[in-house]
């Protein structure tokens, strides 16, 4: 309960921040839609001059990258610390959040909120409507409940992985890119994984599970098995309660070496 | 005067030398974003042997080339001129003996120096190594994509340039540079070049200076355009670079007379 005033605290705050600035606020909307859609543009440029991609036709993989926006756009919203190395402990804002009576990360999450970013998940459920009457799929109502676990579970990946990369500023103060890295490879996740080679196959499986943020809950919905993947959908939530367990072991033990900077 | 400037080109230099580890980072992130391009391609290559006039190799080498080119023409001069204008420390800037823009022009100079060298240079070797990126045997073609891609770097700038100064209206353009970025991934040829797109898209580019940033250059390297074409194309970015200096001419004019800092 605390928690949760907590968080409307903090959105009330932000509202009146940006209401400021309203029209960069709606620039900034589109713009955002805009980075996310550029891949949905290469898809759809890509798409008139081959009739599929390793064997997925095109409402199939434009299902997916619908799939994949609604977990990112979430994922967007409510973890936004890209600059936290900068500003809270190079800069040492981390001191004031440590003294306050809540769970550290959280208040560092909700310091960040970025509401916008929903957007991009409610562009991603309407493309997977879309693309759901055009691939002619039936539906029922388990399906609904599939994707709200889906999504859980690979927003949990999502935030286990970048927060155990964030927690990385807490043992090591230099700069050390490996942030806008894993985003890079998380690009990965968004297509078909069976055109990429073994290696890279097994790593965004196993070892990086970008996978399941994108194609392999994606294809559970879809009629045609490719290769094995939508067996492995059930894993999804599985698989983020895993890695968001990692996460936060590490984050945690990160905290209690956070020693504070000088002034 | 003029060392004054190179003196901007050489301290912008050092500086980006002293945080070289960045960019280390850098090109593996490159490299990650090229073999993803790669894998896809292949893919969407399938059987087939040419699409919209490039082969697979040539789409490889494309991309690549691409890729390492934004290594080198990309900086940060929009978000740099739209905070100095946004924290009042452009008022100091008006007052120096020296043109502004000349200054972030040598700055960025400075800065695409170093990318071409730590940057660029060492990033195309290596993914020369790991992908199978035909160079081109001609000297003659090297030379040109030489020039081609200092008009990359310049129109580029100027871009960067006009959209930054757009502080001086706006007060807050966060918005509007991330917007840019966007769209000059993408009209300048990047993410996917600018024959692939539909028929009216394509019609549109020609008209827009951004295919003079990376589809240019690249289709030269490439070998893609040759002859007599590769001129014409040249000549396209040539023009481009001096049209573009009359809207930043204009827009500075205007800029000054407007110049307010906010909280000082």
């Amino acid at each position: 309960m605390f928690y949760w005033s907590l968080a409307m605290e903090y959105i009330k705050n932000y509202a009146k921040t940006k209401l400021t600035y309203r029209a960069d606020f709606w620039v900034e909307l589109l713009s955002d839609l805009l980075f996310q859609g550029i891949n949905l543009i290469f898809i759809l440029i890509v798409f008139q001059h081959t009739p599929s991609l390793g064997g997925w036709s095109e409402a199939e993989v434009i299902f997916v990258y619908g799939y994949f926006m609604v977990p990112a756009g979430l994922f967007g919203a409510f973890f936004n610390i890209w600059n936290f190395s900068e500003r809270y402990i190079v800069k040492g804002e981390m001191d004031r959040v440590l003294t306050r009576p809540a769970y550290n990360l959280y208040q560092v999450l909700l310091e960040n909120l970025d509401p916008p970013s929903l957007f991009g998940s409610l562009v991603g459920l309407i493309i997977m409507v879309i693309s759901w009457g055009d691939l002619g799929l039936a539906f029922n109502l388990m399906d609904v409940l599939m994707m709200a676990v889906f999504t859980v579970g690979s927003v949990l990946i999502y935030a286990g992985l970048f927060t155990s990369l964030t927690a990385i500023s807490f043992y090591s103060d230099a700069p050390t890119g490996i942030l806008p890295l894993m985003y890079n490879i998380s690009n990965y996740g968004r297509y078909p994984v069976n055109i990429y080679n073994k290696i890279i196959r097994f790593l965004l499986t196993w070892l990086l599970p970008f996978a399941f943020v994108g194609v392999i809950p994606a294809s559970y919905f879809l009629d045609k098995d490719h290769e094995g993947l939508s067996s492995l959908a059930l894993l999804t939530p599985v698989v983020g309660a895993v890695v968001l367990a990692i996460g936060l072991t590490i984050w945690n033990h990160g905290v209690k070496r956070y020693r504070g900077a000088g002034s | 005067m003029t060392s004054a400037y190179l003196d901007l080109i050489r301290i912008r230099f050092l500086m980006m030398l002293a945080y070289r580890v960045n960019y280390y980072s850098g090109i593996v992130i490159y490299t990650i974003n090229i073999g993803a391009y790669y894998f896809l391609w292949e893919a969407i290559y399938g059987e087939q042997k040419l699409l919209a006039g490039f082969t697979l190799a040539q789409m490889t080498t494309y991309v690549a080339v691409s890729w390492m080119a934004r290594a080198f023409y990309f900086n940060n001069l929009d978000r740099e001129i739209a905070n100095e204008i946004r924290d009042g420390s452009v008022a100091i800037q008006f007052i120096r003996p020296y043109n502004y823009l000349f200054v972030k022009l040598m700055q960025g100079f400075g800065e695409g120096l170093f990318r071409l060298l730590l940057f660029m240079g060492p990033g195309l070797a290596i993914v020369c190594l790991i992908f199978p990126v035909k160079l081109p045997t001609d000297p003659g073609v090297w030379g040109i994509y030489v020039v081609m891609l200092l008009f990359s770097f310049l129109i580029n700038t100027q871009i960067n340039m006009l959209v930054g100064l757009f502080a001086f209206f706006v007060e807050n353009n966060e918005g509007m540079l991330r917007m840019k970025r966007v769209v000059v991934d993408l009209f300048s040829g990047v993410i996917v070049p600018i024959s692939f797109f539909p028929g009216w898209l394509a019609v549109t580019m020609k008209w827009l200076p951004f295919q003079a940033i990376t589809y240019l250059p690249s289709s030269v390297f490439t070998g893609r355009t040759s002859g007599d074409e590769v001129w014409q194309v040249f000549g396209i970015q040539l023009i481009w670079f001096f049209v573009l200096i009359i809207p930043i001419a204009w827009v500075w004019r205007q800029a000054r007379t407007r110049l307010f800092v906010q909280g000082g």
